[in-house]
């Protein structure tokens, strides 16, 4: 993938929050409690025992290469891999306390509560408005007015009101890829959430669209927790305080692979001072 | 607030339960509706099955079924029998089968081998899926104004009017067909020197010959039970005409039609028991190409 | 597709150079074979229109427009309006969309996203039984079954509820025969259900798994996720779905000619009898000849006509339908 090739320690963006802070010591509440949880898609064990704790207010990355579990952890964390036909989950997520997978939680519960962002930008075929109020009607919101103000806070939080807002009634798929994402994030804060994953939400985006997902990111995370996936380490570097490195681990023996989590600490251990060999050649560029 | 690196969950401080009753109520009840809409329609396929079943198995036998002439309506079920619909059905079907199939494939193997994208191939293509819609009464009129006022009723007449119903259903099942043959098979058998006529005719066509057949097969199984084409083109007569050129013959479908809306007890028990013999014709179809589709098919969407 | 540009080998039989490029006669004959049988589409439609406008000529040319376009049937005295029939066809195929529509698009919903794989198709299989099942059996069990079922234990008590109920009353109430319209439409209903289900199921089968996903993170429930999801990405694919259903409707002869009641009057009565275009035909086309067959021959051209004009926008529409889930 888009592997530096040198220099990868950042010059610019580091997290104020990341500088020079002893580990821990002003860490905010758990979001996340990730304990051993194994993964599998039918008899394929898509990513083994991965145990880590995510902070509020935080925003975490998860990097590593193609094929090491990230995206399926990621998705265990508002279970929309129960969507998925033959997928289940060993292990336990507790999310504020409450076991996730309890047999009483919802997963529509969860889901309102643990909104998601897409690989690539999913804008429903509606208008611009209707993209935004999907969330707040489904949960019985109805009135105009209590509406048009979701809405346009909505829009605005996901800096994207002024582009938009004299064409609220025009078709959501008639967005820039840079639009339609922020529309797509719009449309996630727009069912107030309490945690934001997001899917290698810039893949598909130049650098421009890609900074101002960033920067929005950085304005939204004192309101949100946001766990992102990325594939791109300057990204994780500019915009996480923590990062959980993935890798794949193969068994050349029953010729079988996994991912697993080697690393998660901050963003700027894992970055400038990684304790594990594989973090330190990946983060380096030696391997892919 | 711990502040440890793996701080236990702690107590729950949120409630990740079903909220609000009305949503999961809306959701289940969408969901009993869809699954009722299924019941809904299995119960008139349930019904038809098991009266035609139970009324024409005591009408059915091999006197029934090879016997012939067919008596007049009046006369009760023991006299003659239904032989000369079923062989009328057999030839008729039979012989349109004859001319739509090979002629389908053809049009099917234009339509994506040579034809490609050009203007006329998408004209035809899409006109092949129109005449699928064409009802088959009007292939019944159509016959009847070009040939029978000409040459009078006869088997072949009736051929044609099947053959008209099933064409279009044949290219477009061996179109489809043919759009999943790869093209490195092509580009295969190309490098070997092959002519484009022999690549189709040996290695495109056999690639895809589950699915044409499995096609072939489920227009063949329709065309069988159709009785508005035959109507004005056999003109339903009751004894045996083996020489489906020339003369009036029958098929089983009219042969309902017109005992259906016979008063007469006899009449009523020959149109179940030919309902079963041509029910179960148009099965035997489906099943075999259910297992052709199964055994043969090499490429699927 | 058909990207590869072939170069037909050498032949060397008579030609100066080695690779001359000379078509065998084989290959030359195939090519045009198949784009005969290709063309016999367009031949045949195209001859459908010219011979049954002809032999519908005489009926045009007596009856004028305004005989055309009567009410009044009345072969014994030359009296061929084809209006009651129109409405016949119209009344019936709309009571068919309407029970069939809303069965075959939750069916369709039922296979695409609630059932698993492995159970959707066993049901896809019983579905198009339906389809297998042919018309003149419909129509057997229709005016043997249905028919006297409905008369003595449905109708009936309809009839006597609604009678003078306002506009019920007027649909439904007395006089009612178990022959009629509605039951018509009912069988009708039965035979569309598998075509417009399969067609829809294709459509809404092409709403991508990310939009859904989408849906789902909002915490949407399923039937939620339908509305907001799949619903804006396939109606216009169902909508065409429903035309081609209309289509088959209209133009389904046998069945409906044995259950209709072959009455032709135009009536707000849907429990009583009527009678349809194609049932018209099937029923008195073996007697007629004449003005009349000519007259039969027409309605056949009308019902030719408005069926291909129902095709046509219904595949224009699942046409564009489906380009613009594709450029989306």
């Amino acid at each position: 993938m888009d592997q530096p090739e040198y220099e990868v320690l950042p010059k610019l963006h580091v997290p104020q929050t990341a500088v020079g802070v002893p580990a821990e010591s002003f860490a905010s509440p758990a979001v996340f409690n990730v304990d051993g949880v194994s993964v599998y898609y039918g008899s394929f064990r898509a990513v083994t025992n991965v145990s880590l704790t995510i902070h509020e207010n935080e925003i975490t990355a998860f990097i590593g290469p193609s094929g090491c579990g990230k995206t399926t952890v990621l998705r265990t964390l508002n279970r929309m891999n129960d969507l998925i036909p033959g997928a289940r989950m060993e292990g336990k997520i507790h999310y504020r306390g409450a076991g996730l997978y309890d047999t009483a939680v919802s997963p529509t519960a969860v889901r309102r509560r643990i909104g998601m962002v897409f690989q690539k930008a999913n804008p429903f075929p509606k208008s611009i408005y209707d993209n935004v109020a999907y969330g707040p009607r489904i949960n019985g919101i109805r009135g105009k007015g209590q509406l048009d103000e979701i809405v346009e806070r909505s829009l605005r939080q996901a800096a994207l009101w002024d582009e938009v807002k004299d064409r609220l009634n025009k078709s959501g798929l008639g967005l820039s890829g840079g639009q339609a994402q922020r529309l797509c994030i719009a449309r996630a804060l727009a069912v107030k959430p309490d945690v934001v994953l997001m899917d290698e939400p810039c893949s598909a985006l130049d650098p421009i669209a890609t900074g101002r997902i960033e920067d929005l990111m950085q304005e939204i995370k004192s309101k949100y927790t946001i766990v992102i996936v990325t594939h791109n380490m300057q990204q994780a570097t500019r915009v996480s305080d923590r990062t959980a490195f993935y890798s794949v681990l193969r068994d050349e023996k029953s010729e079988t692979r996994t991912g697993v989590l080697v690393e998660y600490d901050r963003t700027v251990n894992i970055f400038e001072n990684p304790k594990d060999d594989r973090t330190q050649a990946y983060v380096t560029g030696r391997i892919g | 607030m711990a502040a440890t690196a793996n701080p236990g969950p702690g107590q729950p401080t949120v409630d990740l339960r079903e909220p609000a009753g009305w949503r999961r109520t809306k959701n289940q009840f969408a969901t009993i509706v869809m699954w009722a809409a299924f019941v809904i329609t299995l119960i008139p396929l349930v019904l038809v099955l098991y009266t035609v079943i139970q009324k024409g198995a005591s009408a059915i036998s091999w006197q029934f079924l090879t016997g012939g002439p067919i008596p007049p309506n009046v006369l009760p079920l023991g006299v003659g029998g239904m032989g000369p619909a079923v062989i009328g059905t057999l030839e008729i079907t039979g012989l349109a089968a004859l001319m739509a199939i090979p002629l389908g494939v053809l049009g099917g193997v234009y339509l994506n081998e040579y034809g490609g994208t050009s203007w006329l191939a998408q004209l035809l293509a899409f006109l092949s899926d129109v005449m699928t819609g064409v009802p088959s009464i009007v292939m019944g009129l159509f016959i009847f104004t070009i040939w029978i006022l000409h040459f009078g009723y006869s088997g072949v007449a009736g051929a044609f009017a099947l053959a008209c119903l099933m064409l279009p259903i044949v290219i477009r099942s061996t179109f489809e067909m043919l759009r999943l043959v790869p093209d490195s098979l092509r580009q295969g058998s190309y490098a070997l020197g092959a002519t484009k006529a022999r690549v189709t005719v040996t290695v495109v066509l056999p690639a895809a010959i589950g699915g044409i057949v499995s096609g072939s097969l489920l227009a063949v199984a329709r065309a069988a039970g159709e009785t508005a084409p035959l109507l004005f083109t056999i003109l339903t007569v009751e004894a045996t005409n083996t020489n489906i050129f020339s003369g009036a013959n029958t098929a089983l479908s009219t042969q309902i039609f017109v005992n259906a809306t016979s008063p007469y007890v006899g009449a009523e028990s020959r149109a179940w028991g030919s309902a079963l013999a041509l029910i179960a014709m148009a099965f035997i179809l489906i099943i075999i190409a259910r297992v052709v589709t199964a055994r043969f098919t090499r490429y699927t969407r | 597709m058909n990207t590869v540009a072939p170069a037909d080998p050498a032949q060397s039989a008579g030609s100066a150079h080695p690779l001359a490029h000379r078509r065998p006669l084989g290959d030359r004959t195939f090519q045009i074979l198949a784009l005969v049988a290709g063309l016999l589409v367009l031949v045949i439609l195209i001859l459908i229109a010219v011979s049954t406008a002809q032999q519908s000529t005489s009926w045009f040319t007596t009856a004028g427009a305004s005989g055309i376009f009567s009410i009044d049937w009345d072969p014994a005295n030359n009296h061929f309006g084809a209006m009651s029939f129109v409405f016949g066809t119209v009344i019936t195929s709309v009571i068919a969309i309407a029970i069939a529509v809303p069965v075959s698009v939750a069916i369709a919903l039922l296979l695409t996203d609630v059932v698993s794989r492995r159970w959707s198709q066993p049901i896809v299989y019983v579905i198009d039984l339906l389809a297998v099942v042919p018309s003149v059996v419909w129509g057997l069990w229709g005016i043997l079954v249905l028919v006297p079922w409905l008369q003595n234990s449905i109708y009936g008590h309809i009839g006597n509820v609604l009678n003078g109920v306002p506009v019920l009353g007027n649909l439904f109430g007395p006089p009612v025969s178990g022959a009629a319209f509605f039951t018509a439409g009912v069988i009708l209903a039965i035979m569309i259900t598998p075509i417009i289900t399969s067609l829809s199921r294709e459509v809404i089968a092409t709403v991508p798994a990310i939009d859904k996903e989408g849906a789902y993170a909002l915490g949407a429930t399923r039937w939620e996720m339908i509305r907001g999801a799949v619903w804006p990405h396939s109606q216009g694919g169902v909508l065409g779905a429903v035309l081609i259903g209309l289509g088959r409707a209209m133009g389904e002869t046998i069945a409906a000619a044995l259950v209709i009641g072959s009455s032709a009057t135009i009536t707000s009565h849907l429990l009583a009898p009527g009678y349809s275009i194609p049932a018209v035909i099937a029923n008195q086309f073996g007697e007629a000849s004449g003005v009349f067959r000519s007259a039969l021959i027409g309605m056949g051209l009308f019902l030719f006509a408005i069926t291909i004009i129902v095709n046509l926008v219904a595949r224009g529409i699942v046409e564009r339908s489906a380009r613009r889930m594709r450029g989306a």
